[in-house]
C-alpha cells in the first residue's frame, strides 16, 4: 500500500504536558534537531526543552521597522519640507515633533505585518498549501487532548528502526507513521485554481458593478427628477453644436462685477478715484475686513509686525514715506492686483470692501504719525478737550 | 515540569548592605545638613528631587505587589518580597515630609501671602494651593500608602507560618481597593510637590507622567536587588533567568510608557503654542537647560530603548543590573529636571553646585538601611504562598 508513498517522520502522542516535555527533552538530547511538538495549547517551557534556538523573526521585525520610521520621516520631509511647503500653524517646515505619531504608526504597521506576512512565508513554507501532518489521525488528536511529538526523516541521524525502538522506550500513548505521496508536490498555482480564482474575480467585480452602476437607479418613477430643460454641462438639441451652455457674447459682464480696467500694470500710469467718504460704517467696515485680511501680515496696526515676520520677506510697514504717498486708488490697485510677494485679493475681498480697507489704512496712517496741530483739529470738530 | 521542593532556610543578608547604607546615610545626611545651613533654598529643592525618588521607589513597589495580587501573576510570586521590603520606605515618608513642610517657603511661589495678593490666578487656585490643606492631604495620602502596605505585607508575613490561602484573597481585595487610591493619591502628590512649584502652570498628564517613571524606578530597584541577591546565591533554586526576562520586559515596556506619555504631554504643548502652557518648557530650554532635556530623553528613553531591545539581553543578569542601576538614576534626573529649573536663580540655566550630589547619596543610604532592617524579620520568599511553587516553575 506504501509503496508510492514515503515516510515523513515517527509521530507519537502522549497524555500529560510533562511527558511531552521529558520527550522533547530526551529526543534533544539524544542528538535529533530534525523533530517537532504538536500540542493543543502552548506548552511552558518547551523551548528549553527542545532546544530551539531563538528566532530569527525578530529581524525582519527589526529591518521593516526601522525601514517604516526612515521612510515615513523621509516622506514627509520631502513633502512637507522641500516639495511643497506650506507655514502651518507658524511651526517650522521640518516640524520634527508633528512627524513623530505618523513616523510611530508606520513603523508599527510595516513592522507587524512584515512579522505576520514572514511567519505564514517561513513556518507555512509558502507557495507549498500542504503539509504531510494534514488530515491524519495524529493532527486530529494533538488538536484535541493530546501531546504529540515527531521525528522527521529529514533529520540526518533519522534511521527508522532505531527511530521506532528509541520512540517506543518513552512510553508513549500511540505512535504513528506518516507517509506522503512521494511524487505529487503541492503547488498553489495550479491552472485549475488559477481559473477558479479568474472566475471568482470576474463574477465579484461584474456583480458589484451592475448592482452600482445599474440595480440602484432602477427608478420604478422618477418624481420629475428629469425634466426636459437645460441643465448644467448636459447636452442639448436646441443648439446646433449640441451644446446646453452656451458661450457669453463678447464684452459681457456679470452682475454685480464691473472689470478693472489697470488690470495686471504693475505702475498704473492712471488709477481710479476713491468713491466712499471715510463714514464710521465704512471704517468700520476697513476695520474689520483689515484685521482678516491685511493684518495676518501687515500687523494690526499696519507696522509689518506680524507673527509671519521672518519666514517670508518682511512684510512692509504701511507707514514708509513710500505708503503714506500712494494715491488712494494706488492702495485700491496693489489691494486688487498684487505687488511682489503679495497675491491679489480680488477674489476674496469685494470692490466695496477693498476701498473701505484704504479708507482705513489712511485712518491708520494719520494715528501713527498724527502732529499737534491733527489734536486740535480734532478737538474742535468734536467739541471736546481732548481727554478722551 | 518538574516539580521543585520548598526547602527555604532563612539566611541573613550579607553585613555590607547595612555598613555601607549606615555610611552612606550619615554621610549624605550630615553633609545635608551643612547645604541647608550654606544655601537653604538650594538645599530644600534638593531635598524635594530626593524625596520624590522614595516616594517614587516606596509607591511603585506597593503599586507592583497589588499588581501581582489582582493580575493572578505567578511569575513574581518568589521575588515579591523585595517589592515588599522597597514599599516599608512608605511609612518614614512620615518623617521624611516634614522638612518639606518646615521649608515650603522656600519652595512654594503660592505658599507666600504677599505673592497672592496681586495674583489673580493664584488666588483662584487658592482654595487647593494653601499651606494647611497641603499638609492635611499629605499626611492623609502617606497615612494610606502606609495602611495599605501595612495591611497586605502583615497578611503576607502572616501567611509564611499558617500557609492560610485566605490571606491571598484578603491582599486581592485589598490590592483591588488600593489602585484607584493609588491613582489619584500619586496623581496629587505629583501636583502638590512638583507641579505646583510653576503654580502658573498647568498640564492634566502630569500625573501619568510621575506614575510611568515611578513604575520604571520601583522595576529598577527590584531587579537590582534581585539580581545582587541572586548573585549571592540567595535565590538559586527558586529563580531562573525567564523570571529576569518578565522583570526585564516589564521595565522595557514602562520606559516605553514614560517615552509615550513625556512626548504626549509634550506634543500637545507645542502644537497649541498657548503662551500659558509653552512656559513650563520654555524654561526648560533655557541656556544649559536644553541639555538636560537632550540628555533626559538619551538616558531615560534612547539608552535603555535598545540595550533592552533583544530577549538576550533581557535575560542576561549583568545587562540588566547595569541597565537597572542607569534607569534609577535616570528617574532621579528625570525628577531633578522637573523640579530644579523652577528655582529662581537657576531659570536661565544651570549652576554647578556640591549640594546636587549629597541628597541622593543619604537617599541610598536610607534605602539600603530600610531594605536591610525590613529583610532581618522576614524570609527572603514568601514560602507559604499558594502560589509561589507555580511561580517557581515558571517557564516562557
Amino acid at each position: 500500500m506504501h509503496n508510492d508513498k514515503k515516510l515523513f517522520g515517527i509521530a507519537a502522542t502522549f497524555i500529560t504536558p510533562n511527558e511531552i516535555i521529558n520527550a522533547a527533552r530526551k529526543i534533544a538530547a539524544a542528538g535529533f534537531s530534525q523533530f517537532d511538538v504538536n500540542t493543543p495549547y502552548p506548552v511552558h517551557g518547551m523551548d528549553d526543552a527542545m532546544k530551539l534556538k531563538p528566532s530569527k523573526l525578530g529581524f525582519v521585525t527589526l529591518v521593516m521597522g526601522l525601514l517604516g520610521a526612515s521612510s515615513a520621516l523621509l516622506f514627509m520631509y520631502w513633502t512637507m519640507s522641500v516639495d511643497y511647503r506650506i507655514v502651518i500653524g507658524g511651526k517650522p517646515f521640518f516640524a520634527l515633533p508633528a512627524f513623530i505619531p505618523v513616523t510611530f504608526e508606520v513603523t508599527v504597521l510595516l513592522a507587524t505585518v512584515a512579522t505576520v506576512v514572514a511567519m505564514i512565508a517561513l513556518f507555512f513554507r509558502l507557495p507549498d498549501n500542504k503539509h504531510p501532518l494534514h488530515d491524519t489521525e495524529y493532527m486530529k488528536s494533538v488538536s484535541a487532548d493530546k501531546f504529540g511529538i515527531i521525528i522527521e526523516t529529514s533529520d540526518v541521524k533519522f534511521d527508522e528502526k532505531t527511530v521506532k525502538e528509541f520512540i517506543q522506550n518513552l512510553h508513549p500513548f500511540n505512535v504513528e507513521m506518516i507517509y506522503y505521496p512521494e511524487e505529487e508536490s503541492y503547488p498553489i498555482f495550479q491552472p485549475k485554481f488559477i481559473a477558479f480564482l479568474i472566475v471568482i474575480a470576474v463574477l465579484v467585480s461584474g456583480t458589484t458593478y451592475v448592482t452600482l452602476n445599474k440595480l440602484l437607479y432602477i427608478t420604478p418613477y422618477n418624481w420629475m427628477m428629469e425634466q426636459d430643460k437645460l441643465n448644467p454641462q448636459k447636452e442639448s438639441n436646441l443648439f446646433a453644436d449640441k451644446y446646453g451652455m452656451r458661450i457669453p457674447v463678447e464684452g459681457t459682464v456679470a452682475r454685480g462685477f464691473i472689470p478693472y480696467p489697470f488690470k495686471g500694470q504693475t505702475n498704473p500710469t492712471e488709477v481710479l478715484s476713491n468713491p466712499f467718504l471715510p463714514t464710521k460704517e465704512n471704517l468700520a467696515l476697513g476695520k474689520a475686513k483689515f484685521n482678516i485680511y491685511c493684518s495676518p501680515c501687515h500687523g494690526y496696526f499696519a507696522d509689518g509686525d506680524s507673527r509671519l515676520r521672518g519666514q517670508f520677506p518682511n512684510p512692509p510697514t504701511l507707514h514708509s514715506k513710500r505708503a503714506i504717498d500712494f494715491s488712494d486708488g494706488m492702495i485700491y490697485h496693489i489691494i486688487t492686483n498684487g505687488q511682489n510677494v503679495m497675491p491679489s485679493y480680488a477674489s476674496q475681498i469685494t470692490r466695496d470692501e477693498r476701498w473701505a480697507i484704504v479708507n482705513y489704512v489712511r485712518v491708520l496712517q494719520l494715528a501713527k504719525n498724527a502732529k499737534d496741530s491733527d489734536l486740535i483739529e480734532i478737538n474742535k470738530e468734536t467739541g471736546s478737550n481732548g481727554t478722551n | 515540569m518538574a516539580q521543585t521542593e520548598i526547602n527555604y532556610q532563612k539566611k541573613d543578608l550579607p553585613a555590607g548592605l547595612f555598613k555601607i547604607g549606615l555610611i552612606l546615610f550619615l554621610a549624605g545626611s550630615i553633609l545635608a545638613i551643612l547645604a541647608f545651613f550654606i544655601d537653604q533654598e538650594r538645599a530644600a529643592f534638593n531635598y524635594l528631587v530626593t524625596y520624590m525618588m522614595i516616594v517614587s521607589i516606596g509607591l511603585g513597589s506597593l503599586f507592583l505587589i497589588a499588581l501581582e495580587y489582582i493580575a493572578g501573576a505567578d511569575w513574581s510570586t518568589p521575588i515579591r518580597r523585595i517589592p515588599e521590603f522597597f514599599a516599608g520606605l512608605l511609612p518614614v515618608l512620615l518623617l521624611l515630609v516634614i522638612p518639606l513642610f518646615i521649608f515650603n517657603h522656600d519652595l512654594f511661589h503660592w505658599a507666600h501671602k504677599e505673592a497672592i495678593a496681586d495674583d489673580k490666578i493664584l488666588q483662584g487656585k487658592a482654595p487647593y494651593l494653601n499651606v494647611t490643606f497641603f499638609i492635611v492631604r499629605t499626611i492623609i495620602f502617606i497615612g494610606l500608602w502606609s495602611l495599605f502596605y501595612w495591611a497586605m505585607s502583615k497578611n503576607s508575613q502572616k501567611q509564611d507560618e499558617t500557609k492560610d490561602q485566605t490571606l491571598t484573597k484578603k491582599n486581592i481585595r485589598l490590592g483591588a481597593i488600593f489602585i484607584p487610591v493609588f491613582a489619584l493619591s500619586i496623581t496629587f502628590t505629583a501636583i502638590d510637590f512638583m507641579m505646583s512649584l510653576e503654580p502658573h502652570w498647568f498640564s492634566t498628564i502630569f500625573g501619568v507622567y510621575y506614575f510611568s517613571g515611578t513604575v520604571v524606578a520601583a522595576l529598577a530597584a527590584v531587579t537590582i536587588a534581585v539580581v545582587l541577591l541572586k548573585e549571592k546565591g540567595y535565590f538559586s533554586p527558586w529563580m531562573t533567568n525567564d523570571h529576569l526576562y518578565s522583570l526585564g520586559s516589564l521595565m522595557f515596556a514602562f520606559i516605553n510608557f514614560w517615552a509615550y506619555i513625556a512626548f504626549s504631554q509634550f506634543l500637545l504643548i507645542w502644537y497649541a503654542d498657548l503662551p500659558e502652557e509653552t512656559f513650563w518648557f520654555l524654561t526648560r530650554w533655557n541656556g544649559s537647560w536644553a541639555f538636560f532635556s537632550i540628555f533626559l530623553i538619551i538616558v531615560q528613553f534612547a539608552v535603555p530603548y535598545f540595550a533592552l531591545l533583544t530577549q538576550p539581553s533581557k535575560m542576561n543578569p549583568k545587562v540588566l543590573k547595569f541597565i537597572a542601576i542607569w534607569l534609577l538614576f535616570a528617574h532621579l534626573f528625570d525628577l531633578f529636571w522637573l523640579i530644579m529649573p523652577n528655582m529662581a536663580s537657576m531659570k536661565n540655566g544651570y549652576v554647578f553646585s556640591w549640594i546636587d550630589f549629597v541628597f541622593p547619596i543619604a537617599g541610598i543610604g536610607l534605602v539600603m538601611l530600610i531594605f536591610n532592617m525590613r529583610s532581618k524579620k522576614e524570609n527572603l520568599i514568601p514560602i507559604g504562598d499558594p502560589k509561589l511553587k507555580r511561580g517557581i516553575d515558571f517557564h516562557l
